[in-house]
């Protein structure tokens, strides 16, 4: 049967989960930090193996040169996220809406439910955000509120289509979520051709800007430094975190979602109505993806272009897998991911190695948390188990 | 045919989903004779004729066909209304789907009349767009063969996206520096871009293998695996072509394919062109075809690895290697779609672009649900996805004011259909996506 992969069934409190007793030291932090040693590791050979100028032109100088770049980009990865005041903003800043997104799986997963598609979901409740940022300018304890919802609800709408199409039609959500994915990229590329969200006088696919009441206030405004960007999303995304802990393991809900997650036949025959629960779940986790979105707009853009999303639905996957589908897990993951956003942003700059490498990283930080036999055979400790089977295949 | 009795195709035991999956079709049809009716035909009446043209302009080997526009979708209107209210009498009980595939084309018919008639170019290559159809779907047929071969046998792959765009790259960055302009061409490339191709195929098997590793000896689930495979591949494509393209575009210029007219077939009218005259990605996904469809369903080989697919203990008591059987058929898998991959660059363009196949793995992978876990079935939808794709393209030629982001929807949106099981539900190997752990 199913492994779950938040290994807390029975629920301990929010703390003790995360450094108590009862918890599993080994699966939740020895596990992943050897694994993201291990993949900045392997990404530092890529970067000396694809070095072409060593290939052209092989010489324990250039040798030389070829490791000081490898070094210079691990260490700009670190510098550029957790090396300044401004560093530290800046992996909050990409940190909130990976929470968001990263919550929006997690919850997913322990539905038995693998949302692939927060990425669309995301560039829906991006979108509704700027259709009303762009529409009111009310006071903003009036905006910001409603820019929330809008968001929630544009991104829940593109999620429950995925899970009414899963309990009605038994359609696989891996499929539809993808599928949906695509057609959101589209429908926002043609959306930012129409006159309702284009300044007037311009032909490029951008929107309006969104009013300043809008916008979510800078928690470090008052040091009066523009590079100090972090929003209040960070301080949303944490209170959603609570609240997804809470909706999971404190409430009949959530119980609900988890007894689905590890039998629907069982939790069926228990009297819970499942395709209500699957449309739910994807509602809610569409929900959270469409938030990480109205984070996009509201906190960092002001304004959409195509593909504001910039990959975080697609992060979220790895960084629920990482934080094990626990809210803390996927906190404590969606700040290293923001960290390696804000980090691989300096490497590009400072050492012309690409930003596409944290993909990798993060793909590398997946496989061996998934499989942690091999971080067993390498580092020769005892690992526990890994995640298991946490999706169900077309023929279940 | 008159009384019911003797009618093969009324079943008396007809399940409630089946009577109501009756009655949408009907709905289906009736909604698209309306559209038909009142909106393509009533605008078509002030418009002239429309021109198919059914040869290429180079050997005008057939007539174009030159109809008028207002009395073939008045026709075709018509004709739908008739097949939706037979379905809501009678039913066309076992053709069904047969029928849904019919009243698509004429529907689609319907629509290109209108789109030609008022365009202003007035006329459009009928045979353009089926060739175009054929060649689209090469990719997401060959995508849809690696995901048959490896779910017979139970694993699932999700990975195709990433086993294309890895085949895409390696093939662009190992023919580019391998050939010349003027090299001597074989079977319609240089002997460098063959090269290029044999290393696609091996970088596809490598991926594969590291899926079996995950999903087999790890136990890893198989989504999972098949999606972090996918996210890598799609990180290290674009940090090298970064890395390496940007500054040498010596690496990222490959001679694409020649067509290869086959003599004598590729002369007849209307087919030849449309079927005969392609390069060899185009023959090779009909020969993978065909093999698949042999090896799996007549060799013993076949019977052993769907076996393994359907019941791994009983093909295990039995003496089948589960394990190795596994391996093999996901590896030669992901040589189909390694193949598959080098399409994009060397049977099409020329040239990497970063994410180039744009989610083209992911639907083939609806492409083999959707042609029901077999090779013939698999090409089927490929060609229904390539239409879709070879469809919007020509709606834009002839700009009938449709935005060109809704157009582009089709195939994403007919997936989404079949999934659903709107065209008909297939069962999936039975053991498709679990692990098997001998005890």
């Amino acid at each position: 049967m199913s492994d779950r992969p938040d290994g807390a069934a029975d629920s301990p409190g929010f703390i003790e989960d995360l450094l108590g007793t009862r918890l599993d030291w080994r699966r939740a932090v020895l596990v992943p930090v050897l694994a993201i040693l291990l993949a900045l590791m392997v990404s530092a050979v890529i970067i000396v193996v694809s070095d072409i100028d060593l290939w052209q032109n092989p010489s324990f100088d250039q040798l030389g040169d070829t490791l000081d770049q490898a070094r210079d980009a691990l260490s700009a990865l670190f510098i550029g996220s957790f090396g300044s005041l401004r560093a530290f903003s800046s992996t909050l800043e990409f940190g909130a809406p990976l929470i968001f997104a990263g919550l929006a799986v997690a919850i997913g997963f322990h539905a038995g439910l693998f949302n692939i598609g927060a990425e669309g979901q995301m560039l829906m409740g991006g979108m509704a955000a700027v259709a009303l940022g762009i529409t009111f300018d009310l006071p903003i304890y009036l905006n910001l509120p409603l820019a929330l919802v809008g968001g929630a609800i544009g991104g829940g709408i593109w999620g429950g289509i995925a899970g009414w199409l899963r309990a009605k039609t038994g359609a696989h959500e891996v499929v539809t979520t993808i599928m949906l994915n695509s057609i959101a990229g589209l429908a926002v590329v043609w959306m930012l051709s129409t006159s309702f969200f284009q300044p007037a006088g311009r032909q490029d696919p951008v929107s309006r800007d969104i009013a300043t009441s809008a916008r979510l206030p800078r928690l470090l405004g008052f040091l009066d430094r523009s590079d100090l960007r972090v929003h209040f999303g960070i301080i949303l995304a944490l209170i959603a975190a609570y609240g997804i802990y809470w909706l999971l393991f404190k409430s009949t809900i959530g119980f609900e979602f988890r007894a689905v997650g590890a039998n629907p036949d069982a939790a069926h025959y228990a009297g819970m109505r499942v395709t209500t629960i699957y449309v739910s779940v994807m509602f809610l986790s569409g929900a959270l993806a469409g938030l990480a979105g109205m984070n996009q707009i509201n906190g960092l853009l002001f304004r959409a272009s195509p593909g504001f999303s910039a990959g975080i639905g697609f992060d979220a996957i790895s960084l629920a897998l990482l934080g094990r589908s626990h809210p803390a897990g996927v906190v404590a993951a969606g700040l290293l991911f923001g960290a390696l956003r804000a980090g691989g942003l300096d490497m590009q700059v400072v050492t012309d190695v690409p930003i596409d490498l944290i993909a990798v990283i993060q793909a590398l930080v997946v496989v061996f948390i998934a499989a942690p036999a091999l971080i067993r055979a390498i580092f020769r400790v005892r690992t526990g188990e890994g995640t298991g089977q946490v999706t169900k295949g077309w023929a279940s | 045919m008159t009384a019911v009795a003797t009618n093969p195709d009324a079943i008396p035991a007809r399940t409630t989903a089946e009577i109501r999956r009756s009655r949408y079709l009907a709905i289906t049809y009736l909604v698209l004779a309306a559209f038909v009716l009142f909106y393509f035909a009533r605008w078509s009446r002030d418009l002239g004729n429309f021109t198919f043209s059914l040869a290429r302009p180079t050997d005008p080997s057939l007539p174009d066909l030159t109809l008028s526009t207002g009395r073939v979708t008045l026709f075709c209107g018509i004709a739908l209304a008739v097949l939706g209210g037979y379905q809501l009498v009678r039913g066309f009980g076992r053709r069904e789907n047969l029928v849904l595939a019919l009243g698509l084309v004429i529907f689609i018919f319907a629509f290109l009349a209108w789109a030609t008639g008022q365009s202003s170019l007035g006329a459009f290559s009928m045979v353009g767009m089926l060739k175009a159809t054929i060649v689209r779907s090469v990719p997401i047929t060959l995508g849809a063969l690696a995901g048959v071969m490896s779910e017979r046998v139970a694993v699932i792959n999700i990975a195709i996206e990433g086993q294309l765009l890895a085949g895409a790259f390696v093939g662009a960055v190992v023919a580019s520096p391998l050939t010349e302009p003027d090299d001597r061409l074989l079977l319609g490339a240089p002997l460098g871009s063959w090269v290029g191709v044999l290393a696609a195929v091996l970088v596809g098997m490598l991926l594969a293998w590291v899926l079996a590793v995950l999903a087999i000896r790890y136990v890893v689930d198989q989504i999972i695996a098949g999606v972090v495979i996918t996210i890598f591949v799609g990180g290290l494509t674009s940090f090298l072509s970064l890395r390496w393209l940007a500054e040498n575009s010596g690496l990222n210029q490959a001679p694409i394919y020649k067509p290869l007219g086959i003599p004598l077939l590729s002369r007849i009218p209307l087919i030849g062109p449309i079927l005969f005259d392609h390069n060899i990605f185009v023959f090779g996904a009909f020969i993978f075809v065909a093999l698949l469809t042999f090896l799996l369903f007549r060799t013993r080989w076949g019977l052993r690895a769907r076996a393994v697919g359907e019941h791994p203990k009983a093909a295990d008591t039995v003496g089948v290697n589960v394990y190795r059987t596994r391996y093999l058929n996901v590896i030669l898998g992901g040589a189909i779609a390694g193949f598959g991959g080098a399409f994009f660059t060397l049977g099409s363009v020329g040239r990497f672009d970063e994410n180039m196949t744009n989610g083209r793995g992911f639907i083939g992978l609806a492409a083999m649900i959707f042609g029901r876990w077999h090779p013939v079935g698999a090409m089927a939808a490929g060609l229904v996805f390539g239409f879709a794709d070879a469809l919007s393209q020509t709606l834009g030629i002839l700009q009938t004011g449709i935005p060109s982001e809704f157009l582009g929807m089709a195939p994403f949106i007919v997936t989404i259909l079949v999934v659903a099981g709107l065209v008909g539900r297939a069962r999936p190997p039975a053991a498709d996506g679990q692990p098997y752990v001998k005890e």
